[in-house]
């Protein structure tokens, strides 16, 4: 291993100098934000650009439609989720943080459902691998959301309730139905 | 004695050998679904088709009779396609239903299919539709779409159980399992069907949907459920992010020649809930006026050996009566001895209590004696140095036994609840040591949380004199401690230290000084168990 050291000079050892130094640069931009944005408030100097600070989460900044947001799970036309409770996304989740409790459907052509599942959004790390692993177009990253805060943990740990009702933002869907469209009833034979 | 070459090895075997057993010898594993080694060759599935040198069309490995000097190839590009094509034509029309089906990871299609196969599927035409979700019986569901028709549940049936419930209705490829009208799947033997069902039609009820089968750990260990001591598979899953999952979730049977087979009967097979039922003792708790609080072990210990020291010093050894049960391991019951019959001198022990063994046997595995390790209480010497269990509670009632210590036994099971009310209520102190709630620990003074079979390590001795070891596969729930361990800390806090660390310190004293254990040790025991050498058989 090479380590690369910079020696102090004499000006950089008395500090005095590089505060200064420091100031001036503070100063610098300062003065240059505060003129480019009174210029482009009075319409001038439109071309040239000055710092910005987003107001989030008031406001937000566009992101891609690649960008992975909080989960949600597609639904069926009568609004039950898609999801048949395979735990292929809790398999390949690298943090463990979906758990499912599966149990019989009354229809056997449905026959498993997810009676619980639970996305704990502290622990995820948006890898998208859940999105990948679902065989039934059911889990999605697509609601282009980032998760707010909570009082507690809990309320960070997203329900069933709370994952079915997300909608994919306008112009982001990745799933290949809507929520609430396709063939009715979700076995993994047919989409 | 044939000699045979299968893919260049050399090796030979008993005359009237199968090529595939004799593979197996060479661990060479032929695939196959219809044949399984504990039931007839029948030749249906067509995947174990071997090439025989000279011989000019392909062979069935599973009924195929070995000859001297036979070429044999398992492995090549004629038997790889013919494989391939079994496989595709075995799919025509399968669902696709892994995602949803409980077989999933444990799969022999599938295994199959992602090993040699890897077709895309060629089939244009409708694929048949048949019944999901068929109710067998109250243990067992069928999926007749997934079924590959190997007959394999027909024949364990006919064969083992001989109750002959399943049977193949219809032709071709309408071909379907069913039950005879109004004779829906009653033995004791269904659990099984599950198992030998190679892919997801045959699947458990107890286990539907519980967990899929890749999240599970499996630990080798002894059914409790009878003296028969079958082997077993302990499926456990403890997935750190929540203690609720933490949980058995099945046991499959292990092969064992001398004991069991491959099979398990239901009760011994969905006897296990206990372990994760609600009426868990999960930690030391003192009675206070009529409440029970909860405390350390360090408290629990020190408040019991007071109240027994009490008891000695006002009256004698014999007012105190011990009642173990025969479903502790030997371990456990060797301490038992230990401390309170060679230590204390208390003659009060006796772990038959009226009743003990007098369930209902079946002939085949299930025996009448429902307690795994009767007769390692019975080599142990828990009976006959005193009164009997049922006499021990008699004089608990008549008040000449103060003190009286349950280990694991539920006496009230046996001796109707009044009987064990009105003993109970007279006597001075009650300790009840064990995993589950039961009726005696209304009456207990104190209460020892005690750990269930796949929470220990340690070795039952069943009914045939075979000693077999259970492992632990699961943390001890709460604050339990495996029984033995209970009684070391209750000694050390009396003031009688024995140098045990593990369960195997203890069988070490036990192969010293019990007859028939001589020289064993865990080692010699190992996955299979082995048999005592008893006098007089
Ligand atoms: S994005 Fe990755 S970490 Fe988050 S839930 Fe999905 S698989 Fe788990
Ligand atoms: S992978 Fe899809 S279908 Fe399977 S459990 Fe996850 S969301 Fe449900
Ligand atoms: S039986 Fe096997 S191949 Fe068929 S759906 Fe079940 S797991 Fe998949
Ligand atoms: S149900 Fe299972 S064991 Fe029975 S014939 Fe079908 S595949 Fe074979």
């Amino acid at each position: 291993m090479k380590i690369v050291g910079h020696k102090l000079s004499f000006l950089e050892n008395i500090y005095l100098f590089e505060i200064v130094r420091g100031l001036v640069i503070t100063t610098r931009h300062f003065f240059y934000n505060m003129f480019f944005h009174i210029a482009h408030l009075l319409g001038y100097q439109q071309d040239v650009e000055a710092a910005v600070t987003i107001q989030y989460p008031e406001q937000t900044i566009p992101v891609s439609k690649r960008w992975r947001g909080v989960h949600r799970i597609n639904t069926r036309p009568d609004g039950s989720p898609r999801c048949v409770a395979c735990m292929l996304c809790e398999t390949v989740c690298p943090v463990q943080c979906i758990h499912i409790v599966a149990e019989e459907h009354p229809d056997p052509a449905i026959e498993k459902y997810p009676v619980s599942f639970e996305v704990d959004v502290t622990r995820c790390c948006w890898c998208g691998m859940c999105e990948e692993a679902c065989p039934v177009d059911a889990i999605y990253m697509d609601s282009g959301k980032i998760p707010k805060a909570g009082y507690s943990r809990q309320d960070l740990v997203y329900d069933k309730e709370t994952l079915t009702k997300e909608v994919p933002l306008p112009g982001y869907q990745r799933s290949l139905n809507p929520p609430g469209a396709g063939a009715p009833k979700v076995n993994p034979m047919g989409l | 004695m044939p000699t045979l070459v299968i893919d260049d090895q050399k090796v030979t075997v008993d005359p009237g050998t199968t090529i595939i057993q004799a593979a197996k010898k060479l661990d060479i594993t032929i695939p196959h679904y219809c044949y399984h080694p504990r039931l007839k060759s029948v030749d249906m599935c067509r995947m174990c088709l071997v090439e025989v040198k000279d011989i000019p069309k392909l062979q069935t490995a599973c009924s195929t009779q070995v000859r001297d000097n036979m070429v044999v190839f398992t492995n090549n590009q004629k038997v790889l396609d013919a494989r391939r094509s079994v496989l595709e034509f075995l799919l025509i029309n399968h669902p696709l239903d892994c995602p949803i089906c409980d077989k999933a990871g444990e799969c022999m299609l599938q295994d199959f299919y992602f090993q040699f196969s890897r077709h895309t599927s060629k089939f244009k035409e409708k694929k048949q539709k048949k019944h999901k979700v068929v109710n067998l019986g109250p243990k067992i569901v069928l999926d007749s779409e997934r079924c590959i028709l190997c007959a394999r549940c027909v024949r364990f049936l006919k064969e083992v159980v001989g109750t002959e419930e399943l049977g193949i209705f219809d032709r071709g490829d309408h071909s379907e399992i069913g039950i005879y009208p109004g004779r829906p799947l009653e033995n004791n033997y269904q659990g099984n069907l599950a198992d030998v069902c190679p892919v997801g039609a045959l699947t458990a009820k107890d286990f539907r949907f519980a967990c899929r089968s890749w999240f599970l750990c499996q630990e080798n260990s002894i059914c409790p459920g009878c003296s028969t001591g079958c082997n077993v598979l302990v499926h456990s899953s403890e997935r750190s992010y929540d203690k609720t999952l933490r949980r058995v979730y099945r046991l499959t049977p292990r092969d064992n020649d001398e004991v069991n087979q491959s099979w398990l009967c239901d009760v011994g097979r969905y006897g296990y809930h206990f372990v994760d039922d609600p009426d868990r003792l999960t930690a030391p708790s003192l009675k206070r006026g009529e409440e029970y609080v909860k405390v350390d072990w360090d408290t629990a210990f020190r408040e019991v050996a007071q109240r027994l020291r009490g008891i000695f010093e006002r009256y004698s050894p014999s007012s105190l009566g011990i009642i173990p049960s025969p479903q502790l391991t030997n371990e456990d019951l060797y301490m038992v001895k230990k401390f309170f019959n060679e230590t204390l001198c208390i003659t009060n022990i006796d772990f038959k209590l009226p009743g003990w063994n007098q369930g209902q046997g079946d002939g085949f595995l299930l025996k009448a004696d429902r307690n795994p390790n009767t007769m390692g209480a019975e080599l142990l010497g828990l009976s006959g140095i005193g009164p009997q269990a049922g006499e021990i509670i008699e004089k608990t009632r008549l008040g000449e036994i103060k003190a009286l210590y349950l280990v694991g036994s539920d006496p009230a099971r046996y001796l109707g609840e009044e009987k064990i009310a009105s003993a109970l209520s007279r006597a001075q102190l009650v300790v009840f040591q064990g995993s589950n709630y039961n009726y005696a620990c209304k009456f207990a003074h104190a209460i020892l949380p005690g750990a269930t079979f796949v929470e220990k390590e340690g070795t039952f001795t069943n009914a045939q004199a075979r000693v077999q070891k259970i492992n632990q596969a699961l943390r001890p729930l709460g604050e339990s401690l495996p029984d033995w361990k209970i009684i070391l800390g209750l000694a050390l806090t009396m003031g009688y230290y024995f140098p045990y660390k593990a369960a195997e310190d203890i069988f070490k004293d036990i192969a010293r000084e019990v007859t028939g254990f001589s020289g064993l040790d865990y080692k010699k025991v190992g996955d299979k168990g082995i048999k005592l050498a008893l006098s007089g058989g």
